[in-house]
């Protein structure tokens, strides 16, 4: 049975960040309900081509997912588990029951901010089937928050840790990001000591990325963003990769950690190409190697427009996407695998590539597995678009 | 047709001070052209021309005026090419005239450049009329200008018209002051055949459409004419002489008139500018004076950015050239850029004129090297050598001394930039020759400059240290010794045989720590460190290190939005597509012309 992961986009914020550039909007409270609506109406028709499917994560990301009021995420699951064949669940007439109590089979997660979190959403995601959280903490030091454009401060964020793991999780991921404008090493050091100090399962540290039309964007231009160097920006990294490792942590991705077993899956799965399939605005899915995209219109999705981007990969550029993508894991890509899927050898597909990034010291070839070196992460784009065949 | 009722005449005149405008006024004045026929400007029907605001090949129109006088008057108005590059092309121009309208900015007032054209006029005997135009400007001073002019060119201007081209104001006493003051050509209809060249442009039907002004004596299809100069010898298919924008055959052209002619000719090179035609079986006793052989005084080399399209360049210069004979092209190889041409030009101007019609007009993207004036090698063994491509510089063991060009220079000044403008020319090496003040406010510094000084950047500095105000005029003075090194660039310690070039020792270290500087700008990090260095022969002068990329990585993976990421993959692989790889450094093609704007002044 193929298999296939869901992802579910809420695209809705009490604010937007300042450097946020996701399909998510502020203060469009009004507009939930028709929204949850329409995904329940996306779930249908889509599970009408794909419920024979093995359904092996779910995530339910954003915006802000937690912002979902009981009702609405009640019913958007319920939905969901009802539409697709979720291992390890069944539905039953009223309400999901969980067949084994053990370590779940699918992985379903919800990301979450902590204003957002109270005791009583947290108790109906665990009845809901919902196993893993996703916080998004960013920073400890309340003045960063404040700066980053985040609704809440440090404080929060601790009571929210405390009730979730009260309510019974005990798979949770910090979001935290690093090389923000101001920051020092040491600032950064409190920064990771203190998020550790709450000991999650899983910690994803990003550096900072200015991206387009945000508000961190225009004081970039401005020239009134007081961004570390990059020399700065790589000893944090380093530093963060080293403490993490110290505590425990694996680096499995270029800006992923987890202790063992608790690498997200749904995640690893965009990396070795996994079926997904994207609900909501602005989702996007790859099934049977075509990519596609909703709109990212609020109101042309909500009155069921259709996708908008369609693109169907040729061979080439699946072989691309399998180098590009498995590279950002830390254990690589394998040869094995890629002759299985694509019938032919991978040094002889991108010829010399591999011996030149060798010699080069930015990838390693041990055996089966084919690696960046730290080096190669370091600068890992200029690696990656060496594996292009295409352009 | 007499000759009394022909005027030959052009309109001379600074760039922007209204030449075009005035010349599409006179043609619609005399109703040769209805204005719906008329092209925005008549005269420059070049896409380039017309967005410099310059005139590169000489246009010509002959026109019909009824004047007062109640005679119908045949007017050619000759155009004349607008920069100190095509002085040669200007003054033969100008000898195929009888007269030449000064047009003056009433607000401007004379321009070096200018000047230069009125002293030429002058020495070819033309009937100078001056006219104050753009008097409708708020900042017009013509009392302030006619006597400029007056006291300056020595000219009587004191009934100069005044006149607006662009809003048509008074442009009826233009017209009849060029009847009453330029003088009817003379010269004997029964003479042989004395004709001037003073351009001529290719036609892939015609062949070769000669421009000429007929002296002496009469020519007809079916002639057989002879250049004097070329030696070359042809059989005249048609005579004709020139609508606004076409070619019009007719019987024959005499005496005083000026038209063309067209004789199945292949090769402009057989009609070059400023050759006299005669007749074959009855020639004239002598040439008119006056004929120069052109010479190219820049050189450079081209390249295709891309080396698959080398044929597609030879195919376009080989096209260029059949219109410009002062275009010269050989084959050159570079380690660093691959298959290419060496090229030579009247100067920086002809050169960038030449580059974007080639990337315009042929689609074609270009590499070119720094621009080299030819220098004179006295070698050791007695043999001199003209070195154009400083690649080819023999070793300095092998060279008793080396020659560089030299120009005399004339730059007009308003005073108060007199001060930077000196000091640039100090800096370029310049030796100076004196100052002389036209009024109180106005300067004409001159001095002897080293040609290679002024083909960088010279221009653009001029015009950066005198807020715009300075205008440039030189010829070349000859060649004098001077003490010349190579220069190389090594970049990740290979040396870019492209980035070469000849420079006075003097000046060899600062050039060397600029050009260094700005290729640190240019080329982008890379993955190691690259050292880049200026050199003299073995001794490393200069050095700048473009440090090591420390980091090149996508942070975050969006969700399922892997169309994202690979599209910043595709424009990195992009972006190292339009570079050239030398060793394993990849520069960008820009980088190859960035070197030659160094003055940061």
């Amino acid at each position: 049975m193929k298999e296939l992961e869901l992802y579910l986009h809420i695209p809705f914020c009490r604010k937007k960040c300042r450097y946020c550039d996701f399909v998510s909007f502020a203060g469009c409270e009004e507009m939930t309900d028709a929204y949850v609506d329409a995904v329940c109406r996306e779930i249908q028709t889509a599970a009408g081509y794909y419920h024979d499917r093995k359904v092996v994560s779910v995530y339910i990301g954003g915006g802000t997912p937690s912002i979902l009021n009981c009702g609405q995420i009640e019913r958007l699951m319920e939905c969901l588990m009802s539409s697709f064949r979720v291992t390890g669940f069944r539905a039953k007439r009223r309400g999901l029951y969980l067949q084994k109590k053990s370590l779940p089979e699918v992985e379903i997660s919800i990301e979450c901010n902590p204003e957002s979190i109270t005791p009583e959403k947290l108790k109906l995601y665990r009845r809901l089937g919902i196993n893993r959280l996703s916080i998004g903490l960013q920073s400890t030091d309340d003045n960063d928050l404040k700066m980053l454009g985040r609704v809440h401060d440090f404080h929060t964020f601790a009571a929210a840790f405390e009730a979730a793991r009260t309510a019974g999780f005990s798979n949770i991921n910090i979001d935290l990001m690093q090389a923000i404008p101001g920051q020092t090493l040491s600032a950064w050091k409190k920064v990771l000591f203190l998020a550790g100090t709450f000991h999650p399962e899983h910690i994803s540290a990003y550096s900072l990325m200015i991206e387009e039309g945000t508000v961190f964007e225009q004081l970039y231009q401005e020239g009134r963003l007081d961004l570390p160097d990059e020399d700065t920006e790589r000893e944090i990294y380093y530093y963060t990769r080293d403490f993490l490792e110290k505590a425990g942590y694996r680096r499995y991705e270029i800006s992923n950690y987890s202790l063992p077993g608790y690498e997200c899956r749904h995640n690893s799965g965009y990396w070795t190409r996994t079926d997904y399939l994207g609900l909501g605005l602005h989702a996007s899915s790859m099934i049977d190697n075509v990519r596609w995209k909703n709109t990212d219109d609020l109101p042309k999705y909500i009155a069921g427009a259709d996708i908008e981007e369609r693109e169907v990969l040729s061979r080439e550029e699946q072989m691309e996407e399998f180098m590009f993508l498995g590279l950002r894991l830390t254990d690589g890509v394998s040869r094995k695998r890629f002759f299985e899927l694509f019938k032919q050898d991978l040094d002889h597909t991108f010829e010399g590539v591999i011996p030149k990034l060798r010699s080069e010291g930015l990838i390693l070839s041990e055996g089966d597995q084919i690696r960046l070196t730290d080096r190669g992460l370091d600068v890992s784009n200029a690696v990656l678009a060496e594996f292009l065949l295409t352009s | 047709m007499n000759q009394d009722y022909i005027r030959n005449f052009c309109i001379i005149a600074h760039i922007d001070h209204g030449k075009s405008t005035l010349a599409d006024r006179i043609i619609e004045n005399t109703g040769a052209l209805t204005a719906r026929e008329m092209q925005a400007q008549v005269l420059d029907n070049m896409d380039l021309e017309r967005e410099r605001g310059i005139t590169i090949k000489a246009q010509t129109v002959r026109i019909v005026y009824n004047a007062k006088d109640g005679h119908e008057y045949i007017f050619n108005l000759i155009d004349t090419p607008g920069h100190v590059d095509f002085n040669y092309e200007v003054s033969r121009s100008l000898a195929a005239c009888d007269g030449a309208v000064l047009v003056v900015d009433a607000a401007q007032g004379i321009e070096a450049q200018t000047l230069a054209n009125v002293y030429m006029a002058i020495d070819n005997d033309l009937e100078v009329i001056p006219v104050i135009n753009k008097i409708d400007l708020p900042s017009a001073e013509p009392d302030r200008v006619i006597e400029e002019i007056e006291d300056v060119i020595g000219l009587e201007a004191q009934d100069a018209p005044l006149i607006s081209a662009k809003n048509g104001i008074n442009i009826d006493a233009v017209l009849e002051a060029i009847v009453e003051k330029i003088p009817a050509p003379d010269g004997d209809p029964d003479a042989p055949l004395k004709a001037l060249i003073f351009d001529s442009v290719y036609d892939s039907y015609k062949g070769v459409i000669v421009f000429i002004r007929v002296r002496d004596g009469k020519l007809k299809a079916g002639s057989q004419v002879y250049m004097m100069a070329t030696k070359a010898s042809y059989n005249v298919v048609e005579v004709g002489y020139f609508g606004a924008g076409k070619f019009i055959p007719c019987e024959e052209l005499q005496a005083g008139m000026v038209g063309y002619f067209t004789a199945s000719i292949k090769n402009v090179r057989d009609t070059m500018v400023g050759d006299t035609v005669t007749e074959k079986d009855r020639p004239c006793e002598e040439p008119l004076p006056g004929y120069k052989k052109v010479q190219s005084m820049v050189y450079c080399g081209m390249y295709p950015a891309d080396g698959a399209h080398y044929e597609d360049l030879r195919d376009a210069l080989e096209k260029l050239k059949l219109n410009d004979a002062s275009l010269n092209y050989e084959p050159e190889t570079s380690v660093a850029l691959g298959f290419g041409f060496r090229c030579g030009f009247l100067g920086l101007l002809h050169l960038e004129i030449i580059e974007e019609r080639l990337e315009r007009e042929y689609d074609l993207d270009l590499v070119t090297t720094a621009p080299s004036v030819i220098y004179k090698i006295h070698k050791t063994d007695g043999t001199v050598l003209d070195l154009t491509n400083p690649t080819n510089m023999p070793d300095p063991s092998e060279i008793e001394f080396m020659e560089e060009p030299v120009v005399a220079a004339e730059i007009m000044v308003t005073s108060e930039f007199i001060g930077p403008i000196m000091e640039l020319c100090q800096e370029r090496r310049g030796i100076y020759k004196e100052i002389e003040y036209i009024e109180a406010t106005r300067a004409i510094l001159r001095y002897d400059l080293p040609l290679n000084e002024i083909i960088y950047d010279f221009f653009d500095a001029l015009k950066s240290r005198s807020k715009g105000y300075a205008s440039l005029d030189y010829e070349l003075k000859g060649y004098e010794p001077s003490n010349l090194v190579k220069l190389d660039i090594l970049i990740n310690r290979e040396e870019v045989d492209a980035l070469s070039f000849i420079v006075h020792a003097d000046t060899a270290y600062e050039r060397g720590r600029k050009m260094c500087e700005k290729l640190k700008e240019e080329i982008p990090r890379h993955l190691f460190e690259i050292p880049i260095q200026a050199a003299i022969g073995s001794k490393i002068i200069a050095r700048e290190t473009v440090k090591a990329m420390r980091k090149d990585v996508l942070a975050k993976c969006y969700g399922g939005d892997i169309t994202r990421k690979k599209k910043l993959l595709e424009k990195q692989k992009e972006g190292k597509k339009r570079m050239r790889q030398i060793g394993n450094v990849e520069i960008p093609q820009k980088a190859f012309m960035s070197v030659l704007k160094l003055d940061d002044k």
